[in-house]
Formats: C-alpha cells, sequence, structure tokens
C-alpha cells in the first residue's frame, strides 16, 4: 500500500484536473467511492497492528476530508464556469430599441408659455384667464378706447353676429381681475386673441401674455425693472432693452420695449406702460390710493426669438415633423 | 408720414447729424420706420441742355441729340426718350459713370452711331418713380454745374410711424415743434404772413351746423397765371414726401398740408354754383369724386354742398364738378375743422384712405386754418400770380376743442416714475413743449395749446415730461409687493398634468384656430352654431368651434397627407356653445389616433390602433383625478362617430366626454380613408377637485379565483363586473376579464367571458370555505340575472 500523503497527492493533482463536473465525479468515485482508494485504505486497516490503527486512521480520515474541500471548491468552480457558457449563450443586442422608445411632445407656443408663466409665478404672480368672445366693454370701452377711437380702427376686430367680438388682446384680463378681486393685483394672463388679419407676419389667431400689477406706490421704474429681468430669465442672459415712448389707450405714460438682437439692430418686443387713470376708476380702483403697471407680449414673437424660427405661420400649420423638434 | 430731412431742418436748427436726429425722433415717440438716403450715387451727373436732335438714321423710335454742358462743346447722344426737343434742359451722365439702378455706362454704338452718355429718367437717378422720358428741368437751371449741388441733395427721407394720439405730429411743423422740446433750439416759422388783397371776390358760405363744421377757412384768388409751373424747390420736397407734382394749385395745397398738418381743398371758383354749405348727406345722394369714381353717400358722411348739391366730402375727397385743371384761372381755397368723431371710419366705409381723411380723423389744430389759407394763398400768389380775395374766416367757438389747463403736482410726478426729476428741469421741459406754465410750491398749472388736444390729464403730462427727460434715464427698481399669497387653481394645474400625461403616451400636442368651417362644425356637433363671424377671413374660419375635433382632423390629414403614417394629436382649448342669451367657453382636451398602435418595431408585427387603444389612454389619463372617482363608459350615438364604436363617458351620471371610432363618412370630408379614433373630455367636469379620503390597507393574504361564464353575446361586461360587486362589496376587491372569445365550440349568439376576482377580507384571513361559498354565490346570481351557464 502506497503512503497516504501520497495518495492524496496524486488526488488533489486529479481534481485541479478535471475538466467538467463530470470527470470531478469520477475521481471523486475513483477515491471516496465505494472501491475508492480512500474507502479502500480505511478497509485495510484491520490488516494493521492494533497499536498502528488509530494513527493511520485519522491520517487517512485527514487525507479525505481534505480531498473532499477541494472536490467541492473544484465543483463550485466548475459550476460557475458552466453556468456563465450557458449564459454566453443568451446574449442579445443591446443597441436595438426599447419597446417603447417614442413620446409626444408639448407644442412650442406652449413650451414659451409656460417658460414664461413660471418666470413670473417665481415673482409672485398669480395665473389668469379670461373669456375669448367679449364685449365692446371689456375689450375697448373699459380700457379706455371710446367709440370713434382711432386705435380701434388698428385693431382689426372680428365681429359675431350676435354683436359681441373676439377679443383683440388680453388686456380685458385687467378688467375682469380687478372688478373680481380688486387692488392691490399681481396677475399675468396668457391666452388666444385675435385679429382679422393674415400674411406673412400675421396670423389671425395668436397667443399673448398680459401682465398687471396695482399696489400702493408702483411705478415706472417698478415696470422697467421687472421687465429687465423678465427678458433676462427668458432669454438666459442679460440682453439690453430700450423703452421707447409709445401710445396705448389704457396706459400712460405707454412704452414699446425693444431689445437689443445683434449688431445695432433693435427688435420690439412688447408694449407696456402705467395703467390709465381711467382704466382703474372703470375697474373700481381708486387711482389717488393706487397705481400699477401693464404690459402686454406676443408670445409667438417670443418663441420665434427663443427658437429661431423666422416664420410665424409654421406654429399653426401643425405639422408634425415641425412639431416633434421640440420633443 | 414721410418728409425730408433738409425740410425739417429749415423750420428747426437742431445740432445733431443725422443718424441722431432720426434716433431722437425714434427716443421721443416718433418711431423712424425708414430713414434712407435720397440722391445717393449721383455724383458726376451733370445739367446739360439738348442744342439739337434729329431721328436716328436707323430706329423710328430713337433720336440723335446734340447735347452740350458748356455752351460750346457738343456731345453726341442716341436717346429713347420721346419727350426730347429743342432747348430742353435734363441730366446727362457720362461714360464711366455708375447710376444708383447699378448700370455702369460706356461708350457704345447703337444701331450703328456711336453715343458718348445718356440722358436720364427720374426712375434711373432714383428720384422718383417716373420712367417715361428723360428729366426735364426749369431752364433756370444751370448747363454744367451737378445735379447734387443744384437739387441740394444729398438728402434723406423719414418716414415716421406716428402713433394715433399725436395727430399735431402729422407735419413737418409738429415733427419740428416735438423736436424743440429737446433741444434748446426754437422752430423758426412764419405765422403772421399777410398777403395784399387786391381782388373783392368773396365766396358766399354758410355752416348751418356749427358742430359739423365749427371752423371753415376760406379764400379767393382770381386771375391766376394757369401756364405757371410748380418751383423745382417745392416739387422736390413734395417728392420726398412721396407726393407727385400735379400742377401749382394742387402742388401748394398738398404742400402746405405737409408743411403745417392741415388739409386745404382747392375749387375752381368759377364751377361754384351760389353759396357753400356744408352738411350732413342725405341718403339718397350721389358724389362723382375728383378720381372719378362716383359714390352713393351714406346718411352720417358730411358734405359740402354748393347750390346745386353735393361738390365734396368733407375731409375726404373733393367732388369732379368744381375740381381744379390745367384751365382754371380762379380758385378758392378751403381750410375747414372737421371734428374726429365726425370723421373716425367714415372714408373706411367708402374703402377710402386719403391724406386728408387720416389727418381729420385724428385731428387737426382748430387754430392753424387761416394760417395754413394765408400760407396757401402766399405760395399760389408766388407762383401762377393773381388777385386775392378776403378771407371768408367762419368760427363758432362753442364746438371747437378748447386747450385744457392742468395741474400737475411734483408728488404724482415721482410717484409714477418712482423718479424724482429736479423742479426746475420739470419747469424746463414743459416750456419747451410750448406749454404755458404758473409755478407753485411742488405744483405746476398748465396752459395746453390747442394742438395738443392729447393731453386732458395730469398723467399726460407725466409722459410729456417723461419722454422728453427720456425713459432711458429713470432707473430701474424692483418693487415691494403687498399682495399676499393666493389659492393654487388647481384647473390650471390639471391642464398641464394632462398635456404631460398624454405626452407621454406618445400624443403630440398641436394649437388649431378657433373659428372652423361653418358646415364642418355642424356636421360633426350636430347643432347649427349661431357663434358666427360677421367678418371673417374665409368660410373655413367662419364659425366659432363647437368641437376640437374638426382641427385635429385637419392637422390629421394634413400629416397624413405628408406621408406621416402614424398620427397622434391632442389639443387644449376652448370650444363655444350658445345658450339662450349668451354663450359658454368650454375648455376641453380632445385628443386622435390612426395609424400603427406602436412604431415599427423589430419585436413585434404591428397592429393599427382601435378602439380599446384610444380608451386605454383615456383611461389611464383619468387616473390623473382620484381613484375614488368612478367613471363609466356606456354606449351612445355620436353624430360623429361611428354607431357600435362609440361611447361617452359619465362622471356621476353626468357626460363629461366622448370617445370612438371616426364615421368613415365624415372621413372623407377631410380626405382621411382610414380609421380614425377620436375622444374629448370636457377639463372642468371630469377633473373635479376633492379631497382624497383615504382608506386604510387590509394586512390579510387575498385569495384569487378564476370563473367562466358563458352568456348572450349582448350582454355588457360591464353589467356582469357591476352586479357582481354588488354580492359581497367588503369582501370583492375587484373583478377583471382577462379572457373573451366567441366561435369555436360555443353556440351562435353566446360568448365566453373569463373573469378573475380579487377576495380579501379586512379584519382576518379569508379562508377558502367563505371564498367557495362567496363563488358559489356569484355564479348562482349571474345565473339568474344574465342567464349565465358556468363553463366547465
Amino acid at each position: 500500500m502506497k503512503k497516504i500523503s501520497e495518495i492524496l497527492k496524486i488526488s488533489l493533482q486529479e481534481v485541479d484536473k478535471a475538466p467538467d463536473l463530470n470527470s470531478l465525479d469520477a475521481v471523486r468515485v475513483r477515491y471516496v467511492g465505494k472501491k475508492g482508494k480512500f474507502t479502500t485504505s480505511l478497509k485495510l486497516l484491520g490488516d494493521l497492528p492494533v497499536e498502528k490503527r488509530p494513527v493511520v486512521g485519522e491520517e487517512i480520515n485527514k487525507a479525505k476530508s481534505v480531498f473532499m474541500k477541494t472536490v467541492s471548491l473544484r465543483k463550485t468552480e466548475l459550476e460557475a464556469n458552466a453556468l456563465e457558457e450557458n449564459l454566453k449563450k443568451n446574449s442579445i443586442d443591446v443597441t436595438l430599441d426599447g419597446y417603447a422608445s417614442s413620446r409626444g411632445g408639448r407644442h412650442p407656443i406652449s413650451l414659451t408659455r409656460l417658460r414664461i408663466e413660471e418666470i413670473f409665478q417665481n415673482a409672485g404672480f398669480e395665473v389668469k384667464s379670461g373669456p375669448e368672445i367679449e364685449d365692446d366693454y371689456h375689450n375697448f370701452s373699459a380700457l379706455n378706447i371710446p367709440d370713434n377711437h382711432p386705435a380701434r380702427a388698428m385693431h382689426d376686430t372680428f365681429y359675431l353676429d350676435n354683436g359681441k367680438l373676439l377679443r383683440t388682446h388680453t388686456s380685458p384680463v385687467q378688467i375682469r381681475s380687478l372688478l373680481a378681486q380688486g387692488a392691490p393685483i399681481r396677475i399675468i394672463a396668457p391666452g388666444r386673441v385675435y385679429r382679422c388679419d393674415s400674411d406673412q407676419t400675421h396670423t389671425p389667431m395668436f397667443h399673448q401674455v398680459e401682465g398687471l400689477v396695482i399696489d400702493k406706490n408702483v411705478s415706472f421704474a417698478n415696470l422697467k425693472a421687472v421687465l429687465h429681468e423678465f427678458v433676462a430669465c427668458f432669454f438666459n442672459k442679460d440682453v439690453e432693452l430700450r423703452f421707447r415712448p409709445s401710445y396705448f389707450p389704457f396706459t400712460e405714460p405707454s412704452a414699446e420695449v425693444d431689445i437689443h438682437w445683434g449688431e445695432g439692430k433693435w427688435l420690439e418686443i412688447l408694449g407696456c406702460g402705467m395703467v390709465h387713470p381711467n382704466v382703474l376708476i372703470n375697474a373700481g380702483v381708486d387711482p389717488e390710493l393706487y397705481s400699477g403697471y401693464a404690459f402686454g407680449m406676443g408670445i409667438e414673437r417670443l418663441a420665434m426669438l427663443r427658437y429661431q424660427v423666422d416664420d410665424l405661420r409654421v406654429f399653426f400649420e401643425n405639422d408634425l415633423s415641425f412639431l416633434r423638434q421640440f420633443n | 408720414m414721410k418728409f425730408s430731412e433738409s425740410w425739417l431742418r429749415e423750420i428747426i436748427d437742431i445740432d445733431l447729424s443725422s443718424e441722431e436726429l432720426s434716433a431722437k425722433l425714434t427716443m421721443i415717440g416718433h418711431e423712424v420706420d425708414s430713414f434712407e438716403i435720397d440722391g445717393g450715387g449721383l455724383e458726376g451727373i451733370l445739367i446739360a441742355q439738348i442744342v439739337s436732335y434729329e431721328k436716328h438714321p436707323n430706329a423710328d423710335r430713337l433720336s440723335l441729340c446734340q447735347v452740350t454742358t458748356d455752351g460750346k462743346n457738343r456731345i453726341s447722344i442716341v436717346c429713347g426718350a420721346p419727350n426730347v426737343k429743342q432747348g430742353m434742359k435734363s441730366i446727362l451722365a457720362l461714360p464711366g459713370k455708375m447710376l444708383p439702378n447699378g448700370l455702369k455706362l460706356e461708350k457704345s454704338e447703337i444701331r450703328g452711331i456711336e453715343s458718348f452718355g445718356m440722358l436720364c429718367s427720374a426712375s434711373e437717378v432714383s428720384l422718383g418713380l417716373d420712367s417715361d422720358g428723360i428729366m426735364e428741368l426749369p431752364q433756370e437751371a444751370k448747363i454744367g454745374s451737378s445735379l447734387l449741388s443744384y437739387l441740394n441733395l444729398p438728402d434723406h427721407v423719414i418716414d415716421i410711424d406716428l402713433t394715433p394720439n399725436r395727430g399735431d405730429c402729422f407735419s413737418v411743423l409738429g415733427v419740428a415743434r416735438d423736436l424743440a422740446a429737446t433741444s434748446s433750439q426754437d422752430i423758426k416759422y412764419k405765422f403772421n404772413i399777410k398777403n395784399n388783397i387786391t381782388a373783392t371776390v368773396e365766396q358766399s358760405i354758410k355752416t348751418a351746423f356749427p358742430d359739423l363744421c365749427p371752423r371753415f377757412s376760406a379764400q379767393a384768388i382770381v386771375n391766376i397765371n394757369n401756364e405757371s409751373t410748380t418751383p423745382i424747390w417745392m416739387t422736390e420736397k413734395l417728392r420726398k414726401s412721396g407726393i407727385r407734382s400735379i400742377n401749382p394749385v394742387v402742388d401748394v395745397t398738398n404742400f402746405v398740408m405737409i408743411e403745417l398738418g392741415q388739409p386745404l381743398h382747392a375749387y375752381d371758383l368759377s364751377k361754384i354754383n351760389g353759396t357753400i354749405i356744408p352738411r350732413f348727406a342725405n341718403e339718397d345722394e350721389q358724389l362723382v369724386l375728383l378720381d372719378e369714381t362716383k359714390v352713393e353717400l351714406k346718411k352720417n358722411t358730411i358734405v359740402i354742398t354748393d347750390d346745386s348739391g353735393p361738390i365734396g366730402m368733407a375731409g375726404i375727397m373733393g367732388g369732379l364738378s368744381t375740381a381744379v385743371s390745367s384751365k382754371t384761372s380762379s380758385v378758392l381755397f378751403e381750410a375747414a375743422y372737421w371734428p374726429p368723431k365726425f370723421m373716425a371710419g367714415v372714408a373706411r366705409r367708402y374703402g377710402m384712405h386719403t391724406d386728408a381723411s387720416l389727418r381729420f380723423e385724428r385731428g387737426v389744430d382748430p387754430e392753424i386754418q387761416k394760417i395754413a389759407i394765408n400760407r396757401a394763398c402766399e405760395l399760389l400768389l408766388l407762383i401762377c400770380g393773381g388777385d386775392a380775395g378776403k378771407i371768408t374766416d367762419i368760427k363758432n367757438e362753442d364746438h371747437l376743442p378748447k386747450g385744457s389747463t392742468i395741474k400737475l403736482t411734483a408728488r404724482r410726478l415721482e410717484r409714477i416714475l418712482g423718479h424724482e426729476i429736479h423742479y426746475q428741469e420739470v419747469s424746463e421741459i414743459l416750456k419747451r413743449l410750448h406749454l404755458k406754465i404758473r409755478e407753485n410750491k411742488d405744483s405746476w398749472v398748465v396752459e395746453v395749446p390747442s394742438y395738443r388736444f392729447d393731453l386732458e390729464i395730469e398723467d399726460d403730462l407725466i409722459e410729456e415730461i417723461a419722454r422728453i427727460y427720456g425713459f432711458d434715464k429713470i432707473p430701474e427698481h424692483t418693487e415691494v409687493s403687498s399682495r399676499s399669497l393666493f389659492p393654487l387653481d388647481s384647473g390650471l394645474a390639471n391642464i398641464e398634468k394632462i398635456a404631460n400625461h398624454l405626452c407621454s403616451k406618445e400624443y403630440q400636442e398641436v394649437i388649431t384656430y378657433s373659428f372652423i368651417d361653418d358646415s364642418i362644425n355642424t356636421l360633426i356637433t350636430g347643432k347649427q352654431s349661431k357663434l358666427r363671424l360677421s367678418n371673417p377671413l374665409s368660410s373655413e374660419m367662419s364659425t366659432m368651434r363647437g368641437s376640437i375635433w374638426p382641427g385635429l382632423l385637419n392637422a390629421a390629414s394634413r400629416n397624413i397627407a405628408r406621408q406621416i403614417d402614424r398620427v397622434r394629436l391632442f389639443e387644449i382649448g376652448k370650444v363655444f356653445e350658445e345658450t339662450n342669451h349668451s354663450h359658454n367657453e368650454i375648455e376641453q382636451v380632445a385628443g386622435l389616433i390612426t395609424g400603427p398602435s406602436r412604431d415599427k418595431h423589430w419585436s413585434k408585427k404591428s397592429k393599427n390602433v382601435d378602439f380599446f387603444d384610444i380608451k386605454g389612454d383615456l383611461e389611464s389619463l383619468l387616473m390623473i383625478s382620484s381613484s375614488e372617482m368612478e367613471y363609466e363608459f356606456v354606449p351612445d350615438d355620436n353624430i360623429a362617430l361611428q354607431q357600435g364604436q362609440s361611447a361617452k363617458l359619465l362622471l356621476n351620471g353626468k357626460q363629461i366626454g366622448s370617445v370612438g371610432k371616426l364615421h368613415p363618412t365624415l372621413g372623407k370630408r377631410f380626405s382621411i380613408k382610414r380609421d380614425v379614433y377620436l375622444f374629448k373630455l370636457e377639463i372642468v367636469k371630469a377633473f373635479p377637485s376633492i379631497l382624497l379620503n383615504v382608506k386604510p390597507i387590509s394586512k390579510y393574504p387575498l385569495i384569487r379565483r378564476d370563473i367562466s361564464v358563458i352568456v348572450e353575446k349582448d350582454i355588457k361586461a360591464s353589467d356582469i363586473i357591476k352586479s357582481i360587486k354588488l354580492i359581497e362589496p367588503e369582501i370583492i376587491q375587484s373583478v377583471k376579464v382577462f379572457d373573451i372569445f366567441e366561435g369555436n365550440n360555443i353556440e351562435e349568439g353566446l360568448k365566453s367571458i373569463a373573469l378573475g376576482l380579487i377576495l380579501q377580507e379586512k379584519s382576518r384571513t379569508l379562508t377558502d370555505q367563505v371564498a367557495d361559498d362567496i363563488i358559489s354565490k356569484v355564479i348562482i346570481s349571474l345565473e339568474k340575472k344574465f342567464s349565465a351557464k358556468l363553463r366547465e
């Protein structure tokens, strides 16, 4: 009989060399199976003298235990290898599209409106709305535009058969909000407006945002500040503003605001002014106690500047190839 | 209004460069629309005289001219103009000269004869539009001198966009006067003109209705030389203002209008019959105007009449019967004040728009009429000679606007501007604006001149001061708000949630017009709308929409035509519904899907969308709302949708929306041949804001039981589910259909429905025994209510 240590050494070498689980099991059987070498060695213990038996027996058991541990380790290793082999067969092309890979999107006018709303809401402005079918009073008279006023001719109003009209600006919301909640007030009012005009630079329907702040001691200096801040936030950069005297019947003083856009170029972006005392009176506010400013801007205009779109009409053609660019 | 820089500088000698002048005008509120050089690129063009000319030997329409620029040497020029004549003075460009239109002159041979330059038309040198012949200069023009120095060119033409309140600036004088407020220089203008009265002629005029015509000034001039021509300094000014020279009489009226802002009319005095009376037109009256158009007069139009009837539309256009012509030897100038309230919109009602009507609508200075008449008379006498009669000046102060007196306080000025301007500086600005002031401590009493009727209240003066002081000099200052916090608007928040939800469901937002084709609106809503526009741009945009669907269908049709196969759209906006006495504006969200249910994908065959695609989208959209809302889909006959594939959506028994398949006949109206599915929801009704009532959840295990029953085909799944839930509402947590089929071994007219029930107790573990009992009850109940048979 070979020395146990010799057997163990060879057995461990065989375990290491076993290439797969089946061969490993064959090695296991060869050593610890019924006729395995360690098993046989134990059976042959009886042939030894009594005093040697415990020593040799312990030696065999130890060797067997070392062998079994090694087999177990090798088995884990081989199993892991086998799993990896198997998983490799399940590999896929991860560059293919996922099952739901597209998304719709908002219209650029909505995106622009939301941006404007968000900027003003952060400054404590409340978002208000008003009817699109208006009456002469709220659209004109209450805003200090009496009958036969030349400014009416500039508005190209759509009238309905029932005598009402489509609001030509969002300014009627000034009157309605003031009548409903009084001063102080701090609102913006976005919405659709209508003028019967259609050419390259006009669509019969477009969008405006009205702004109105009435409080004690609100001044033109405040108006200049809020618009400057707004424009900087909207375009995400400081833009030079130019306030040009102008005329709106519902503000006094009135100004048009140009932004410095490209070399020496001024672009008009909005109209504004201090709310005319007659408008305050019409809306039940005491002009001796309160003053305020108002402004109105075209959302399309701002969207065109922000997205560098040069034709207004594409906003209403609803061509998906155009709209999807904003998603 | 268009005028030349040099004309303006004749009235105000302002120390600004051309560019500064233009910028200044814009910054005081007269936005400069264009500021263009006039007479640029004309260096080297000379004044020449045609010494002789003969017909070109080889061309009928050409002449061979001998011209001179020094009185001695001759230059041969081939010329095609019809107006060449001997002795005529015109303008000559020599070889090497580049004309403003880009044409470079060379010595050339024209039909075999050499030409050493070109005689030019006005349009060829960009001095007007006249291209009918070569430019003819007056005989006093000196040959050999340059055209530029003769015409005092180059100049600038300024076109300003006047705001409607500043009728007073509708003249060179007015603009100069406003400009003077920014400068230490005042205007120079001789207002007190005195003409010699050498004739006794006087036209009889009666203003029977002084409110219509509070001022009427007129003057007759007889024995004028009608062969005179308008001097070049006047025609040049008119040209730069965009006005063509006609004859001295007409040119003088136009000149005075641009200079002083008062529109004038000139009558041929010999053609006036009897007394001139302004009055409202009668309804059946007609008038042939100067431009030979015949108008049916409307009642609210002021006309000038003589004994023969109307001879002119007041402040708009004169009549043909009394018009001046080249044969006129006696004229009557009229300068009237027509109140804006009678002029507003009148010309437009006749489809007209004249320089005069524009000025009268905005208001002219009620004190300028006599000055304008004197000025016109002075100019006409200068050009044509003649004898002037006495001025008739009828004035009714009661109906003329009066300059107001306004008190301005330093306190309000500072409060409105948010900036203090020094008292002395304010006084100075007011004075430079030609306002008469009385200074008090911390306030001013301001007297407004007749032409500034736009200044009515204190804030108008504040604007004047800010405008002249400079808006740019007022500092920015962020206000402190005293506005308190305000409640959130859940309606607005819902709109954004809805939109974003639909986007993630692959819907693209569109915006379509709120007015649509009337017949389409009727077809889609089933109702004829009364909310129609009286002045639509086209019949496709004539009625306020009762539905968003037509807009979506148009958008879908457009995109399908552009080969986009899969179209999913939504819009949020108002629809309009008339009520008994008024109308409602209802905020809706509407959606449309057509084409494949998903983008082409490698994993699956694509299928086209069907009813359950859009219904599923709608169901998931409604989950934005509280889970307690019980939305119900009920079969419906919507006129726009296909019967049997159309449902109305109810919440608490009230309709909040519709969903279904577009009726194929309607699809054809939009050139859509394939299946289209639509939904719409009323936002406020569909997403009521309620406070959620949260219930505790059960800790005990749940049991799932499935049953399959066979029922008649027409029985609605929702009815079966509702009835099952009623059996043991505390324990039956949910019922879902997980399979449905017909045919195979199912008898004709029947269908099999497989239902999955989830059972759970709130306070203890549900036993199998109890579950079995409940299922038995369910089966018995279904047998009873729906004649259902259990499928083994």
